[in-house]
């Protein structure tokens, strides 16, 4: 159990996960497969978003307060790399959650984004074509179309 | 029916001008704001959390938006279709287009430095990525629009059978 | 290296960029183009100018090295590096020249196939799909192999989905295809994950050295080694993953799926070879079993399985569809032996099958052009109605069962020598088994177009029609490229070992030759 709750995030992923793969395989709707594949990408961006977490660590985003030098710098442009180098050397002493993952899922959203758009689009288009978006039925439908030999 | 002979639009459909007023009014009041959020979040990305994805996304719900409120057709005067499929690639060029002028100017493949070599508090990572940001923004807004047209038009009825809307794989 | 000479400078430096971003950037302008043919001639022009890119780099390779290119001048651990050596040249140069080659097939099978408000979309999303193919092959950043693998995998999608003006079935295989290559693309980026979580970088090389640290023992890794591998299986239709393969190919467009049996899967295969063998280290205990145990052992499975799948099959494109799972069988049993000569075969079937199943998906596609032709026995009498095509599509047949002369003869032989050298003999039965499989369904087709008598329509023998010019030159080309690589086939041998090469030094030698090729560009801004 405490090994449960020393990995939360672990388990959130994992519980995520299969519940997306599990309906993705169990259901016959067309609809409840692009819900199952949804939930099963979001349990990865999860993932991902954990990781990056450090212990003690802030937001990585520059605040004005911790980095005048930064600032300042626009207007002194004489001084910039000397105003670059002190900031670095302040930022060494903070400790920031690591920014890479984040930028990582918001490539991993968009591809998931899209993802769902072109399926929707299928499920729509499938909808048109066969008046159904049950699988069964549709294998119905192809298996007739398999022995007619229907080509338009 | 009162025609709206005042306003350039065009009369609305009966139902939706009688019994929407409060969806109307809170509506024009939210748009504007949510459109200039948007673009607040757009050009704050170079100090803060935001960015042209985050942007355009938020830019394209106020359109999306005022869809809903005031019908698809109306929509689709407003920001018509094949606007979105220029806008769409034109992201895209801008995107690649800040790479290629970066070729021209010498440098690697989206090497900002190349737009302000001398600078020494990287001028040029701003420009770079200001000029990326606005492609992202352009295209994320369209796609958005695009996927949001293409369903939305599709209501109710089985009309017509285009094809599904292909959306182009950005990158954010 | 005369040849070499001939490409200007910056093609060299600028190269590993640029064949992934011409497409992309030609794509989002196809897209806007008013006219078909302005578009069909755009995507010909620029998927020439990639493949022209692909040779030097190639050339450049050969004679010089692996070439380094670090995206937007970030030095590569940290910034996206993209990195070209004798292992993916070859693949790179194969994805632009099946592509230039289908596209002149393009022309009159789109305005066939894919309605006409829906063509320039398509060729705008064919682009989209090569230049997701050429970046997943081009970049050394495991992070970007996902992204560029869910761009070739979305616009494919589409483009399989936009067969169904032709037939419906292709919307519901597109589907299939959708769910199952996200679950393999998400999949494969849980692997990356868990290798980012234990390596802290993105960029292959440094992966694997930090990987060399950590070593064989850490559970996550083997995990992470599980997930990439099932991930891939997915992509590139290792035998039980192999489902939506076979109604993809058959119901999408058919010059698309001309490109994509040459293409998509070897992407993939590419990727399984990169990730195997130089991120991880195959001397690894847990890889070299699953090498042996999963790689090549599901391989000989899909063989015999998918052949004997492929018997049964009524239609033709399903027919080639399945032996396509059983050629990627072949190059996974090559891969699996992980031995000089085994990667040597597998890699050679690579580059052969993707020549010779090219070939017979564009014939395939001229028979339903001239008479709506889908199905094995509607084949009667080809030989007399479609001379040129139906020689073309035997020629790439006989390939297909490794007749002494052609491609696939070379690799197949290169392979039983491997599996002799390693005492694998069962693996050389499975060979021989298959091949007799692969005779019995090309042969069924090849006797119902030559042995059977014309068919009559209205008690007249159906005169012939044979496919217009744009269609059996490329036809004739993969067809004649199957036979002269199969006859002399020192070039695509030396390629080969040249790539086995790259796998067996493994990850150490990778490192040192790639990272200072990268042009290093003088800061003049200070970050």
């Amino acid at each position: 159990m405490t090994m449960v709750f020393e990995h939360f995030n672990f388990a959130v992923v994992i519980v995520l996960m299969m519940t997306g793969l599990f309906a993705v395989f169990a259901s016959h709707n067309m609809i409840k497969k692009l819900v199952g594949l949804s939930v099963f990408q979001t349990s990865v961006f999860l993932l991902y978003i954990s990781l990056s977490k450090v212990t003690g660590g802030r937001p990585p985003v520059l605040s004005k307060k911790e980095l005048h030098g930064y600032g300042d710098s626009y207007a002194k442009a004489g001084d910039g790399a000397d105003a670059a180098y002190k900031t670095v050397e302040k930022t060494a002493e903070i400790i920031y959650s690591n920014p890479l993952p984040h930028v990582l899922i918001l490539t991993a959203i968009v591809v998931g984004v899209a993802t769902l758009a072109i399926g929707l689009a299928l499920v729509v288009r499938t909808r048109e074509e066969y008046g159904s978006i049950e699988e069964d039925e549709i294998d119905a439908y192809n298996y007739q179309d398999n022995l007619e030999g229907v080509s338009r | 029916m009162k025609p709206q002979s005042k306003t350039r639009f065009k009369p609305m459909p009966e139902r939706s001008e009688n019994q929407h007023v409060i969806l109307r009014v809170v509506a024009k009041l939210l748009i504007p704001l949510i459109a200039v959020y948007g673009l607040y979040v757009h050009f704050h990305g170079d100090y803060g959390p935001g960015g042209g994805f985050q942007a355009g996304v938020i830019f394209a719900s106020s359109i999306i938006l005022y869809a809903l409120i005031f019908g698809l057709d109306e929509a689709k005067r407003v920001v018509p279709p094949s606007w979105i499929r220029i806008i769409m690639s034109l992201g895209v060029l801008v995107f690649g287009g800040t790479g290629v002028a970066t070729w021209l100017l010498g440098g690697e493949y989206l090497n900002y430095t190349m737009f302000a070599p001398d600078s020494t508090h990287a001028a040029g990572q701003h420009w770079g990525i200001f000029a990326v940001e606005i492609g992202v923004l352009l295209t994320v807004t369209s796609v958005i629009l695009a996927i949001f047209y293409a369903f939305g038009s599709r209501g109710g009825s089985r009309r017509g059978s285009h094809s599904p809307n292909p959306v182009d794989g950005d990158k954010s | 290296m005369d040849l070499l000479s001939l490409f200007p400078e910056w093609v060299l430096v600028h190269g590993p960029a640029a064949i992934v971003v011409l497409p992309l950037m030609f794509g989002a302008l196809v897209a806007l183009s008013p006219s078909e043919k302005l578009s069909w001639a755009t995507t010909w022009i620029v998927t020439g100018l990639s493949g022209l890119m692909s040779l030097g780099l190639l050339l450049q390779v050969i004679s010089h090295g692996p070439i380094g290119y670090a995206m937007g001048g970030w030095k590569p651990p940290l910034g996206i590096a993209y990195s070209v050596d004798a292992l993916n040249a070859p693949i790179l140069l194969l994805i632009s020249v099946v592509a230039f080659i289908c596209t002149i097939y393009a022309l009159p099978s789109v305005v066939a196939e894919v309605g006409p408000k829906k063509r320039s979309t398509f060729y705008a999303v064919f682009l989209l799909s090569f230049a997701g193919l050429m970046g997943m092959v081009a970049t050394a950043d495991a992070f970007n192999v996902f992204v560029f693998l869910e761009i070739s995998s979305i616009s494919t999608y589409a483009l399989v989905a936009m067969g169904s003006s032709r037939d419906r079935r292709a919307l519901p295989s597109s589907f299939n295809y959708l769910i199952m290559g996200s679950i393999g693309a998400t999949f494969f980026v849980i692997g990356i994950g868990f290798l980012y979580m234990q390596t802290g970088t993105l960029n292959m090389m440094d992966m694997a050295r930090v990987l060399q640290d950590i070593g064989p023992g850490d559970r996550v890794v083997q995990l992470a080694f599980a997930f990439i591998v099932i991930g891939l299986g997915l992509k590139l239709a290792m035998f039980p993953l192999h489902t939506w393969l076979p109604t993809a190919y058959a119901y999408a467009p058919s010059f698309f799926t001309a490109f994509l049996a040459a293409t998509a899967t070897k992407a993939a295969l590419y990727l399984l070879m990169r990730f195997t063998f130089t991120v991880f280290d195959p001397s690894w205990d847990f890889i070299s079993t699953a090498l042996m145990v999963i790689i090549a052992g599901l391989g000989t499975i899909g063989m015999l399985a998918a052949s004997l799948q492929a018997i049964f099959q009524s239609d033709i494109r399903r027919v080639l569809a399945f032996s396509s799972v059983a050629q990627v069988g072949y190059i996974l049993l090559g891969i699996g032996m992980a031995t000089t000569l085994g990667l040597t075969a597998g890699y050679l079937h690579i580059l052969n099958h993707a020549v010779m199943k090219g070939a017979l998906f564009l014939a395939v596609g001229a028979f339903w052009y001239r008479f709506g032709i889908t199905k094995v026995s509607d084949m009667r009498g080809l030989g007399k109605t479609m001379p040129w095509t139906m020689a073309g599509f035997t020629i790439a047949g006989l390939s297909l069962i490794g007749v002494p002369g052609t491609v696939g003869f070379v690799s197949k032989l290169a392979l039983v020598q491997a599996a002799a050298e390693n005492g694998w003999w069962w693996a050389i039965g499975v060979i021989v088994v298959s091949s007799v499989l692969a005779i019995v369904y090309v042969g069924r087709m090849i006797e119902q177009a030559y042995f059977q008598p014309v068919p009559k329509i209205n008690d007249r023998y159906i005169k012939r029609n044979e496919a217009p010019l744009m269609m059996l030159i490329p036809l004739w080309t993969l067809a004649l490229a199957s036979v002269a690589f199969g006859i002399n086939s020192h070039w695509p041998m030396s390629l080969a070992q040249g790539a086995a090469q790259v796998l067996n030094d493994g990850p150490i030698l990778l490192i040192r030759e790639t990272m200072p090729a990268i042009p290093a560009i003088p800061s003049t801004g200070g970050h």
